[in-house]
């Protein structure tokens, strides 16, 4: 199984990002990773959690129009070019990135980094291949 | 100055006039309009039982929709060979609005704004610049040929172009603007800007129409410039500007009555009301030879006035218009429909039926706003879905509507949703 990432399509209004964190937090659920990505009129907020199935059924049920997309995690060694070396992999393997964003890592030697890409089962043969580490989803949902 | 004496007909001899007229253009249509035949025979009616003005409300209405299903030219009633000019309007859905006139068509129409135009204080003397498309549309055109025949000197410098026009009005010396009343207001800016003084630039009177303006325009246009702004009412489907206007009394516009006969209707039930109600305005045609229309539903509301004017003119006054009974905005001086908006929405996956349409009016330009909620099931979460979404929805709409519309998708159920009537549109423009 890949990690799971869940899309929520907001209006560019106040209050709208605090609505998604409140109601999240007040269900008990952990934000592992976050990013937004936005327009002067739209964004669209990017989230990691704990129990991706059951946020996804709150957000909807609150009205929230969401979807989710699976994402792959990769360790990234935290120094000066750790990311360069594995996008240049992904690169040379011909892996299209459509975005990424850093994970709330508490990992001391290692930043973890969440990629869409098109085709998820590649990139991790490439990686793995050069020695990247790829976290299981479990380990990525929970830590 | 009155134009034509036939504006200070006694009342009696006016209705005299009318029913003679009236009688002509219900044998006509009857003779050589099969929808005009076809409907008079579904209400019962022949023409020999039009025998007073009276009569004149068993007989059907006719709406825009009528034109638009013998597009382009069902409703006309004579062979085209007769017509010398064609005009158009936009419609509802896309299609035109045609209308045809034969040579009389536009001799009446020469001297119905001619009436309008002397009624507002033009003189043989004066230089007319006509800002004014000239085109399909009926503005430039009409106001064109009723200038020249009261023998006005005419700059038709058309539409655009306000440094252009502000150095016409300078160098021309030009007397009288006829504009829409937001294009004089931009330029009146923009003399300002180039650090001209519009009061100083000789106008003295400005002949305005073909959009809604209040009491507050005319107060800003007339200390702007320092001259008289009168209003004028027309519409292509009648004959164009030249339907009616105001005298220098400034309080009401005139009808034309002889070719138009007007009146004021229940807008719900149908049901003539008494004159100085309000109502939606109902107007036949009395002398039309290419299109002649009979009790014709402008769909404007107003309110007729039949006391006499210290003009001297005896002719019925309508008030200005106070609104419309259908939902059509007026942007940029294109007519739009929020049916077509919705038909172009319901045609695209990934929108949901609610949307919401919002006009306002920046820098005197008028902005077209569309919110419409995405879809539940349609968000992928991948952003150029979004933008592709976006982008279609515009592309859609300016081929229908034929304006640049701003799009906004906007969360699904965030738009207001009614028991009742849904308030689709929101018209922050001030009146």
């Amino acid at each position: 199984m890949w990690v799971r990432q869940i899309s929520i399509f907001l209006e560019n209004k106040s209050g709208r990002l605090a609505a998604v964190t409140r109601l999240l937090a007040d269900h008990g659920f952990n934000i592992r990773a976050l990013s937004i990505a936005d327009t002067s009129d739209f964004g669209i907020l990017r989230l990691i959690v704990n129990e991706p199935a059951r946020a996804y059924q709150v957000l909807k049920d609150a009205g929230f129009t969401v979807s989710e997309t699976e994402v792959l995690a990769v360790e990234v060694p935290d120094r000066p070019g750790g990311l360069a070396g594995v996008l240049d992999l992904l690169n040379s393997a011909g892996t299209n990135i459509e975005y990424l964003y850093a994970f709330v890592s508490k990992s001391a030697e290692n930043a973890l980094v969440l990629l869409k890409v098109e085709n998820l089962e590649k990139a991790v043969e490439v990686l793995t291949a050069n020695g990247v580490t790829v976290p299981d989803y479990r380990v990525v949902h929970q830590i | 100055m009155i134009w034509d004496r036939i504006e200070t007909l006694p009342r009696e001899e006016m209705e005299i006039l009318q029913l003679e007229r009236l009688k002509a253009v219900v044998l006509r249509v009857y003779r050589k309009v099969p929808f005009y035949r076809g409907r008079l025979r579904e209400s019962g009616l022949k023409p020999p039982d039009i025998r007073s003005l009276a009569d004149l409300q068993n007989l059907p209405f006719t709406v825009k929709e009528d034109l638009r299903e013998n597009y382009p030219y069902g409703l006309f009633a004579v062979p085209l060979e007769r017509l010398v000019r064609i005009h158009a309007s936009s419609g509802t859905t896309g299609l035109p609005t045609v209308v045809g006139y034969t040579k009389k068509d536009l001799r009446t129409w020469s001297e119905l704004v001619g009436r309008v135009v002397v009624q507002a204080g033009v003189k043989p003397r004066d230089v007319v610049q006509i800002c004014f498309s000239y085109g399909l549309f009926t503005g430039g055109f009409g106001l064109h040929y009723g200038l020249e025949r009261v023998g006005a000197t005419v700059v038709p410098a058309s539409a655009g172009n306000t440094q252009r026009q502000l150095r016409l009005i300078q160098d021309f010396n030009t007397t009288v603007l006829v504009s829409t009343p937001t294009y004089a207001l931009y330029i009146a800016e923009v003399a300002r800007e180039i650090g001209l003084d519009p009061s100083k630039l000789g106008l003295r009177l400005g002949l305005f129409g073909s959009e809604p303006w209040s009491e507050g325009i005319r107060d800003g246009l007339e200390a702007a410039f320092g001259f008289k702004a009168t209003d004028n009412y027309g519409m292509s489907e009648l004959i164009g500007p030249g339907v009616a206007g105001e005298c220098r009394m400034q309080n009401g516009l005139h009808i034309s009555e002889d070719h138009f006969l007007p009146e004021i209707i229940d807008p719900e039930t149908g049901e003539q009301l008494p004159p100085g109600a309000e109502g939606e305005l109902v107007i036949t045609t009395l002398t039309k030879e290419g299109l002649p229309l009979i009790r014709y539903r402008t769909r404007d509301l107003t309110a007729l006035d039949y006391a006499p004017c210290p003009c001297g003119r005896t002719t019925v006054r309508m008030h200005r218009v106070s609104g419309r009974t259908d939902d059509m905005l007026i942007i940029r001086g294109v007519n739009v429909f929020p049916s077509q908006v919705e038909e172009v929405l319901m045609e695209i996956d990934g929108v949901s039926p609610h949307y919401r349409i919002i006009v306002d009016r920046r820098d005197y330009l008028d902005e077209f706003e569309v919110q419409v909620e995405l879809a539940a099931d349609y968000f992928t979460g991948a952003f150029r879905d979004l933008e592709t979404l976006e982008r279609t929805i515009k592309e859609r709409l300016q081929s229908i509507i034929q304006i640049t519309a701003k799009v906004k998708l906007v969360e699904y159920r965030s738009l207001e949703r009614t028991a009742g009537k849904a308030k689709r549109v929101i018209d922050k423009r001030i009146m």
